[in-house]
């Protein structure tokens, strides 16, 4: 089982927003940059991927439940993101790795399915 | 030919991102309140609020254009704006078939259809938040199709503009004009369309931030276009 904690120890994340979320629980992943396609996609309880920082993306984590969302390239976000993510209790991670190494270092979660 | 201060970039309590303080009542009297002539009232994906705007400025000097921010399957947002209620809502109609569904928005009630007095008249059902299953290149087709003006967003912001999301302007995407969120941005001197500012206000405190200073014959979308491409006179500063 991987938790929020232990994407925080494997990417060498930063906790942007969300600490009190950092114990629950991934059960998978999805990256992706366009909302459109998370919200079609993204299955409850992933991490998910994305170079995206606006407001909207919490929203988007909100609606399908997704365990958390982590910034790649050392991204941050903008204030109103990070209000926003506070307000819905959504953990949002930033790792200076890019998607395709953080994906690595992840790949445990699905693999443990 | 008169000079008109105008900030086309405006979202009401219909926006699920926007202030319910956006009401048609207190736009009206904060754009009274900065000297603002015209107004665009812009929400995501949707016009439902500009007939409440338009009653609520009635008997005021201030001019309200409809309009739509629009967002493309690219993610892009594009302004779309209209003089005519009836293309404006046709062109609505042919968006919401194509706008993204994903069963019960749990931001239903963040989307507030009001009417000129300030009351709430329902919730709009769709997600506007969305984006619309159609290119940027179809969207402002759609926008000429039926006689509007179609303008990048805020393309010197990351999120959603069109630089952020298509990294340049396609040369041969026929828009008629680019919106700056930062008046002094660096894009100013190297794009070589039509520029305007405007605030994309989505609380009250921001409206004005961004004012364009149309020379027009008279307040209308045709005019706006006419100036945005500087002709017989007309023009834009800011």
């Amino acid at each position: 089982m991987m938790k929020l904690s232990d994407v925080v120890k494997k990417t060498g994340a930063k906790v942007l927003a969300g600490k009190a979320r950092l114990t629950a629980e991934v059960t998978g992943g999805y990256t992706g940059d366009m909302l459109s396609d998370v919200l079609a996609h993204a299955q409850k309880g992933a991490l998910w991927l994305t170079v995206q920082a606006h407001p909207n993306i919490i929203a988007v984590a909100v609606m399908k439940g997704l365990a958390g969302i982590l910034l790649v390239n050392g991204k941050t976000a903008d204030p109103e993101t990070l209000a926003k993510a506070e307000q819905e209790k959504v953990a949002l991670l930033s790792t200076p790795l890019n998607a395709f190494q953080a994906v690595l270092k992840l790949q445990d979660v699905e693999k443990k399915k | 030919m008169k000079v008109y201060r105008a900030d086309l970039h405006i979202h009401t309590c219909l926006s699920p991102c926007a202030d319910l303080d956006m009401s048609p009542r207190k736009i009206v009297r904060r754009a009274a309140d900065l000297g603002l002539d015209i107004l665009g009232i812009s929400d995501h994906n949707t016009c439902d609020n500009v007939p409440a705007l338009r009653g609520a400025a009635k008997g005021t000097a201030l001019i309200v254009l409809g309009g739509m921010e629009i967002c493309s399957r690219e993610e892009v947002h594009l302004l779309g704006y209209f003089d005519a209620d009836t293309d404006l809502f046709a062109v609505q109609a042919a968006l919401h078939r194509k706008l993204q569904d994903v069963g019960e928005s749990s931001f239903r009630d963040d989307q507030v259809i009001a009417n000129a007095e300030d009351e709430v008249l329902g919730f709009h059902e769709k997600l506007l938040i969305g984006a619309v299953d159609l290119s940027l290149q179809e969207i402002v087709d759609l926008v000429h199709r039926y006689h509007g003006l179609a303008v990048a967003s805020h393309a010197d912001r990351e999120g959603f503009g069109i630089l952020g999301q298509l990294g340049f302007i396609p040369p041969d995407l026929p828009l008629d004009g680019v919106e700056l969120r930062d008046p002094s941005s660096p894009l100013r001197g190297s794009l070589r369309l039509p520029l305007l500012t405007s605030s994309d206000a989505h609380h009250l405190e921001d409206m004005g931030r961004g004012v364009t200073r149309f020379t027009l014959g008279a307040p209308s979308v045709t005019e706006i276009g006419r100036a945005l491409r500087r002709e017989g006179g007309r023009g834009t500063e800011f």
